[in-house]
Formats: structure tokens, C-alpha cells, sequence
């Protein structure tokens, strides 16, 4: 019998571990109450910026900050569905579209970084002697240099999308890798090949000395990365909480927040990820139009 | 290279100083994967034990779905998981979805083919003289059930580790039902992936390093209760 008393102690210890978990999942169970989902991109969950903000939210407001980290497409996709109460996207075609569909109540600029191009040090399509963002992917695709694509619908890819068009290209070829990752793994990919990519500066940054592909081109109206929160349509979903959405767009444009967001990055990588931009304050009239690299 | 010897101290120095964060993250891993195996069984061990002891036609076809069962992409689980718990999904209004408990349910999943088909397998696997000499001494059903299964623990044992170590380390499932939150439901195998996409790959390897100790000392604790009778 000493058998069996050791399977059941077996048993009682197991339970004691998972009944806190479900009784703790119950105590949650109120949908709406305390809580707020934000769809957002890879590119504000791996840079660390929402973990650094949600505590400050809940201190502030009293309501849990669940990010969930999925591309701009895909963002997009729970906002239309209600899935989520909130989005913090940079897909800016999209997001028009997603707007003038009806999905959406409000859109606000929280802030902004830009796009890199980056590539092989001895930079072989000489990109970084380009006019602009387009006449760089121009270049790749007619060196035929090895290019590493999202592939995903992100805003990144997107962006990535806008360019070839601009440029009137069609990418195909064996030059032409869509990796279908996140940012940070297409950045290691990228340099595995040492092909050129496209990534936002801040999951560029973080990669540190890990990768070995600097940036060849950047600068210009072309590779802005505007972010904006999207307030959704509560009759898209009986489920939407738009007040805790609307009271985290709140929290994202004010000066307070603006200012943590100025801030964050600064400390680990020696600049910020981010400029706060609170409903456009930063495109002012006055602000000279970043000019490509020479 | 460097980065995995740098990990190894990390995870030393994250276990002696205590940081607060990756014990959390760390009990959470053990108390979702532990829930979801303890479900596994509850489930999987009865279903693969009557599987095992009837005979009929379809029988292959039932082993054979489960054994399917068994490779079931956690990712696959995830989104299915995800789908039934989307607000708008039928199980919307219990509001699961990115809680410890989704997590559970999904990793359940994963795992109860697993125990199920293991436990087919355990109990399949008894000299079927000694049925024979439960049926002649005229125990009844669940007796001669449970009589089997303690003869089959070694094997049934097995089945807990495989079914813990399937859930424990598996990150497609997590990520999609749980959401990687901070302080919600981060646990050590989607906060690694964030590490790494931040490219903290020495960070990555501490909280590897703390899984995979995890993960030794629950099997050792299967493998103690294995050996004794």
C-alpha cells in the first residue's frame, strides 16, 4: 500500500500547485472591469517600452496593461474583430483603411522613430550614394544583392512594399528572401547572408553587437515610422472596453508620458528608441524635413 | 560562444540573489505546466486505459488518431485554443484569453494525447496472462483497471514526464493564448524568446539554464517515485 499513499501524496502536492492557479484565473474572471488589451507591433513589445509603461498605467489609472505583440497586420485584424480594446500600430496606408472602414473612433500620433536600410559593410549596390529611400531598394534590386524581406504584413513590410513600388519594381528573384519573421530574427538573418534589410532603429539597436550590418541608408520622409493609437469602434465588438481603451490613449499623450517615452532608451543604448509626438505636436510647420544621407 | 558561459553565470547570479521577477516567471512555469499535466491525466490516463482494454473494429483508427494527437503542433493548440477563447469566440464571455488559465487549457491539450497515448501503450504492453488472472479471480472492471495501471506505473510514469516535458518547454502555444504579459503570464520559455529578440542572448541562456534545472529536478522527483514502488 506504501505504493498507493505516495501516489496520492503525488496527487495532493500536484493539486496544491493548480488549484491557486484556477481559483487566482476566477478571481480574474470579470472580462472588463480592471483591464485593458492592446494589440500592438513587435516592434514597442521587444524594445521594452510597455513593460516599462504598464506599470505606470495601472499606477495612474487602476487598469492592467495586457500588450499583445503581433505585427501591424495582424493588430489590425483583432482591432476589426474586438479583440482587443486599444491598438498601437505604425501602418499608416492601413490604418487609413482601417479608419474609413468604420473599425476605428479615434487615431491619435503618440510618436515616432524611423526605418533603417542596413547591409554588408563594403555595401555592394552602393546604396549609401543614393537620392532616396526608393532609389536605395532601386540599386539592391538591380545589383541583385541578396535582400531579406518580413514577409509578414507588418508595418515594416509594408513600408518595405511602399518602397518597391515607389521604385517601380517587382522583387522576385533568388536575391529576394522573405523570411516571414519578427524584426530581430530577419535582422539575424540578414546578417547570417550578409544581405540587406530594412528594420525600425530601435530592434536595430538593441541587436547590439550581435549583428554586423550597418546602416547604409536612412533619413528622409520615406522611412518615418509613425506610431498612432487607435481607439476602437465599440460596435465592432459587444466586448470592446472603450473606456479603458480611451483612458489609455489619454495616458499615452500626456506630457508625463510623452516624456518617459523621450527618455526610454537612453540608459541602455546611449540615444532614445523614440520621439514623443503627441497628436502630431512634433510635426509642426517649423520642423525642417530630415534630408537623406548624403 | 562567450554568451552561453556569460548565461550560465547570469542564471547562477539571478538564482543566489532571488530576483524577484524570474522566480515569478519561473513559479508561473511550473504551475501552468504542472495544472495542464495534472488535467492530462486526469483525462488521458482513463481514455488510453479503455482503449487499451476493448477490442473493436475501429480500434486502430482510434490508436492511430491519438498517436496523430501526439504531434500535435503546440502552435496548432494555441491557435485553436485561441479561436474557442477570442472574445467574439463561443467561450468568449469567461474573458480567458492572455490569463494563466488559457495558458493551462492549451498546454492540456498538447499534452493529453501524449499521456493518452502512452498510457494505451503501457497498459497494451502488460502480459496478458495477468488480465486473464484478474478476470479468473473475478475483479471487476475498474478493479482489474486499476491493478493493471499499477503494474504499468513505471511506463505510466514515463507518461507524466513526457506529457510535462512537452508542455514545460514548448513556447507557440504560450505566446499565442498567454501573450508573453509581464507579470501575467510571462513564463520562462516566451520571456527567453523576448530576450533573444532583444538581443539579450546571455539573459536568454539564464533563463534557459533555470528551465532546464527546473525541469531536472520536477523528473527527478517523477524518476524518485518511479524507481520506488
Amino acid at each position: 500500500m506504501r505504493g498507493i499513499t505516495r501516489r496520492v501524496a503525488l496527487v495532493v502536492m500536484l493539486a496544491s500547485v493548480m488549484v491557486p492557479t484556477i481559483a487566482r484565473a476566477q478571481d480574474a474572471t470579470p472580462v472588463a472591469a480592471g483591464e485593458v488589451i492592446l494589440a500592438t507591433t513587435t516592434s514597442t513589445a521587444d524594445s521594452g517600452l510597455l513593460d516599462a509603461l504598464a506599470p505606470l498605467f495601472l499606477a495612474e489609472t487602476g487598469l492592467t496593461l495586457k500588450p499583445i505583440a503581433v505585427g501591424s497586420g495582424a493588430a489590425l485584424e483583432m482591432g476589426e474583430k474586438g479583440e482587443a480594446d486599444v491598438l498601437l500600430v505604425h501602418s499608416p496606408a492601413a490604418e487609413e483603411e482601417f479608419m474609413a472602414n468604420g473599425f476605428g473612433t479615434d487615431r491619435k500620433t503618440v510618436m515616432y522613430n524611423d526605418f533603417v536600410i542596413v547591409g554588408p559593410e563594403d555595401d555592394p549596390a552602393k546604396i549609401a550614394d543614393a537620392p532616396d529611400a526608393a532609389a536605395a531598394m532601386a540599386a539592391i534590386a538591380a545589383a541583385g544583392s541578396p535582400f531579406v524581406s518580413r514577409g509578414d504584413d507588418s508595418g515594416t513590410h509594408n513600408l518595405e512594399k511602399k518602397l518597391w513600388k515607389a521604385a517601380s519594381i517587382t522583387p522576385d528573384g533568388a536575391w529576394y528572401v522573405e523570411s516571414g519573421s519578427g524584426m530581430a530574427d530577419t535582422l539575424r538573418i540578414a546578417n547570417e547572408q550578409q544581405a540587406y534589410t530594412i528594420s525600425d532603429r530601435g530592434t536595430w539597436l538593441a541587436q547590439g553587437d550581435a549583428i554586423d550590418l550597418p546602416i547604409l541608408f536612412e533619413g528622409g520622409k520615406a522611412l518615418q515610422n509613425i506610431y498612432h493609437v487607435i481607439l476602437l469602434n465599440p460596435e465592432n465588438g459587444e466586448r470592446i472596453n472603450s473606456e479603458a481603451g480611451a483612458a489609455f490613449m489619454a495616458f499615452l499623450l500626456e506630457p508625463e508620458t510623452q516624456q518617459v517615452i523621450a527618455e526610454f532608451g537612453v540608459e541602455e543604448f546611449g540615444q532614445p528608441l523614440f520621439t514623443p509626438c503627441a497628436e502630431d505636436s512634433c510635426f509642426a510647420p517649423a520642423t525642417p524635413e530630415a534630408t537623406p544621407a548624403a | 560562444m562567450s554568451e552561453i558561459v556569460q548565461g550560465i553565470g547570469e542564471a547562477w547570479q539571478l538564482l543566489i540573489s532571488g530576483d524577484p521577477e524570474v522566480w515569478s516567471i519561473a513559479w508561473l512555469s511550473l504551475r501552468v505546466s504542472l495544472s495542464a499535466t495534472l488535467i492530462a491525466l486526469l483525462i488521458g490516463v482513463p481514455i488510453g486505459t479503455v482503449i487499451a482494454l476493448h477490442e473493436h473494429p475501429g480500434k486502430t483508427a482510434v490508436v492511430g488518431a491519438v498517436h496523430a494527437g501526439m504531434a500535435l503542433p503546440p502552435v496548432v493548440a494555441g491557435l485553436v485554443v485561441s479561436i474557442l477563447l477570442w472574445r467574439s469566440g463561443p467561450l468568449g464571455q469567461w474573458g480567458l484569453l492572455y490569463t494563466p488559465s488559457a495558458m493551462v487549457i492549451a498546454q492540456a491539450v498538447i499534452a493529453t494525447p501524449i499521456v493518452t497515448g502512452l498510457t494505451y501503450a503501457a497498459v497494451s504492453g502488460l502480459d496478458p496472462r495477468y488480465r486473464l488472472q484478474l478476470a479468473a479471480l473475478g475483479a471487476s472492471g475498474p478493479a482489474t483497471a486499476w491493478a493493471l495501471l499499477r503494474e504499468a506505473h513505471v511506463a505510466l510514469i514515463a507518461a507524466v514526464v513526457a506529457g510535462f516535458g512537452a508542455v514545460i518547454s514548448e513556447v507557440g502555444a504560450a505566446m499565442m493564448v498567454g501573450g508573453n504579459i509581464k507579470g501575467q503570464t510571462r513564463v520562462l520559455t516566451t520571456a527567453t524568446v523576448l530576450e533573444v529578440n532583444r538581443g539579450h542572448f546571455a539573459t536568454a541562456i539564464a533563463l534557459s539554464t533555470i528551465l532546464l534545472i527546473l525541469v531536472y529536478a520536477v523528473t527527478l522527483g517523477l524518476t524518485i517515485v518511479q524507481r520506488r514502488r
